[in-house]
């Protein structure tokens, strides 16, 4: 058979072509990739030291967060008390290191709730199609039409407020974000080539999914999951701040922030919203910084 | 010329032992759906009524335009679609039905695919090991580390380096992702491979050596080869014989050089006929026939003839009936009324 002329040598050496020969894991190139970004290594290193800062709370704290000691009452930040009192004399920082216990535990536990239920029903609604994925994004349309504010709060009248509950509601409404990412994912990457390829070569359909589907769906569902923790956690201070969220006298950053809310005491005693305050706002930026920075590393198509 | 009559007898006479596969009036339409209960609104018909067959050890290329449905041709008869109408036979066996459990059985070890997009077609989170592995994984065949033994043996069959075996693919280029997907469609030895569009996405070089590669291995393999392109100069290297189509339809389909010498159909002497060729003396300029009208949608394709919208040489009845899919010459046939 007639040959056509070869340009390129049959089996060309790697090096030639700028490819290193040293093997990399994906996940060194990943992590690679995500160090590579200054704002995501700082949010991440930021949300390490508050993750930390809550779980070592009872040995970190210099008193307990819910001590009451009324004649030290809004003192200013001194060394006894770094951050300063509030209205009934407790120490600020304590109650803003079991503060963020609340907050981070409502913000994980929720999302991990939401995305689980998202997750499964994108899955099958993307996979599946037709009728089925029809019922099941209307349905979602239905849960997206209810004004969430208002439904959180008819809920939290109903049932009395109290972490467990608010983990309970904010991932029973916030899974609708995650089932329409995975479902989209699962739509396109079940008509891509690799899985026509599994098709073709016999591969069952289980294996397909959680070999082939499911790892390619998994960098936005991880991206989607550090956002949301984020915006849970400013949800659950809004609540707080209505006074429908976690119950005084334990500590919330957003109940802490709703109890600062007087105008004496943002006229007279700044450092008391400024804490938890800033300990929202520093929260919620880091996870989207870090949401950022997962999407690109974990992006195959956007190389290093 | 010959009826289908007397064809189907003098193929019953000689016997179809050479005939691989076999499509019967294969249809495959999709559904246009729309709405709160996905109501049925329309279809699309891609594949509308083809018929041909495939010789062992032959390479049958497919040509034609963009969306005429070769991809879905080529998807149907190897099951990843299910056919809406038609038969196709694969070795005497109508798997036309079958159940994903009797393809695994049957079926998926002798035809293989290759597609177009070497950057699609693997998955980029797992290694060449795990890639190739897949195929042998499936139908468990080797055992332990003969499995990877097998997959190194095959990396070399298709000019890569055996070490490359705990790479990802996005290390490789466009057509050493193309070998990686030859090494896998390899894996099972099969009778078959349905060539998609395969060398479209690489440079004209890359190109030369990944056919080259590809007519070693049916040499060696003694493969069937099913290409489809819509490169007329890839196509008449590669092939043994050429069908043409057009909306959904097979306009023509002879041996290589009678369709590249002789071609009877007026879409495809128009298709040829924007092909530069080198000119050669004695041999009269190919005038260039550029055809009117746009691409009708196969979602509502014309009526008589599919080709009437555009056809320098319509008359009436092509207005009306569809020209049947005939012999005309030796091996040569063509859906036309203009041969009769
Ligand atoms: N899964 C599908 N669902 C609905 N319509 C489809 C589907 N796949 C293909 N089609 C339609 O069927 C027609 C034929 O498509 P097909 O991909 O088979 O064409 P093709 O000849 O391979 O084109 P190309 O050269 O662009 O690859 C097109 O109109 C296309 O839009
Ligand atoms: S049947 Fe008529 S319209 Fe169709 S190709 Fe032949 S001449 Fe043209
Ligand atoms: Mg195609």
């Amino acid at each position: 058979m007639a040959k056509i002329n070869l340009a390129e040598n049959p089996s060309p050496s790697l090096e030639l072509h700028g490819i290193k020969t040293t093997r990399d894991t994906m996940l060194q190139i990943v992590a690679r990739k995500f160090f590579r970004n200054k704002l995501a290594v700082i949010g991440g290193i930021f949300l390490i030291v508050i993750i930390s800062a809550a779980l070592l709370a009872p040995v970190i704290a210099p008193y307990s967060p819910e001590k009451q000691k009324l004649l030290e009452k809004l003192s200013v930040p001194s060394r006894e008390h770094l951050l300063g009192t509030d209205r009934f004399g407790r120490d600020i920082f304590s109650r803003l290191l079991y503060g963020a216990r609340i907050s981070l535990l409502v913000g994980f536990a929720s999302v991990l709730g939401s995305i689980t239920i998202g997750t499964f029903l994108g899955a099958i609604a993307g996979y599946v199609g037709g009728i089925v994925d029809a019922l099941i994004m209307r349905f979602v349309d239905i849960i997206l039409s209810i004004p969430s504010i208002f439904l959180l709060i008819t809920l939290v009248t109903i049932f009395k407020p109290g972490v467990d509950k608010l983990i309970l509601i904010f991932a029973l409404l916030g899974w609708t974000t995650t089932a329409r990412l995975v479902r989209g994912e699962f739509l396109s990457l079940r008509s891509r080539e690799f899985v026509l390829a599994s098709k073709t070569i016999g591969t069952k359909t289980h294996k397909i999914i959680f070999s082939h589907i499911l790892p390619n769906a998994m960098g936005p569902i991880i991206v989607s999951a550090t956002l949301s923790i984020g915006y849970v956690i400013l949800a659950e201070s809004g609540l707080s701040y209505l006074g429908l969220g976690i119950q005084p006298p334990v500590a919330s950053w957003g109940n802490m922030l709703q109890d600062a809310q007087n105008f004496t005491i943002l006229l007279n005693s700044w450092w008391y919203p400024l804490g938890p305050g800033l300990m929202i706002l520093l929260t919620v930026v880091c996870f989207n910084f870090v949401g950022d920075g997962l999407r690109d590393a974990l992006d195959p198509k956007i190389n290093e | 010329m010959i009826t289908t009559n007397e064809l189907e007898e003098r193929n019953a006479t000689v016997g179809h032992s050479d005939t691989l596969l076999e499509l019967k009036d294969v249809k495959k339409h999709f559904p246009i759906k729309t709405g709160f209960l996905q109501k049925n609104v329309g279809q699309v018909k891609a594949v509308d009524g083809i018929s041909f067959s495939i010789k062992k050890g032959e390479t049958l290329g497919i040509v034609g335009e963009s969306g005429c449905g070769k991809s879905t041709a080529g998807r149907t008869l190897i099951r990843l679609y299910e056919p809406t109408d038609g038969k196709i036979i694969f070795k005497g066996k109508d798997i036309s039905h079958l159940s994903e459990a009797e393809l695994r059985k049957d079926v998926r070890k002798d035809i293989q695919m290759i597609f177009q997009d070497p950057f699609a077609s693997l998955n980029p989170r797992k290694t060449l090991r795990s890639i190739i592995r897949e195929p042998l994984d499936t139908h468990n065949l080797y055992k332990g580390k003969e499995r990877d033994e097998k997959v190194e043996e095959l990396l070399e069959k298709v000019g890569l380096d055996a070490s490359f075996i705990n790479r990802y693919p996005h290390e490789f280029s466009g057509g050493q992702r193309q070998r990686i997907g030859i090494a896998r469609a390899l894996a099972l030895h099969p009778e078959m491979i349905i060539a998609d569009e395969a060398v479209s996405a690489l440079d004209v070089s890359i190109q030369a050596q990944i056919i080259n590669l590809m007519e070693d291995l049916q040499e060696e393999f003694g493969l069937t080869y099913m290409f489809i392109s819509h490169d007329l100069s890839v196509v008449r290297h590669i092939s043994d014989r050429v069908g043409v189509m057009y909306l959904g339809k097979m306009m023509e389909l002879a041996a290589k050089k009678e369709i590249y010498s002789n071609p009877l159909h007026p879409y495809t002497q128009a298709l040829l006929s924007a092909v530069p060729v080198p000119r050669k003396k004695g041999v009269a300029k190919r005038e260039r026939i550029i055809l009117k009208g746009e691409l009708p949608s196969p979602a509502n394709p014309p009526a008589g003839c599919v080709f009437h919208t555009r056809c320098p040489a319509a008359f009436d009845l092509c207005r009306q009936v569809v020209p049947d899919f005939q012999e005309v010459k030796d091996n040569h046939f063509v859906a036309c009324h203009l041969y009769k």
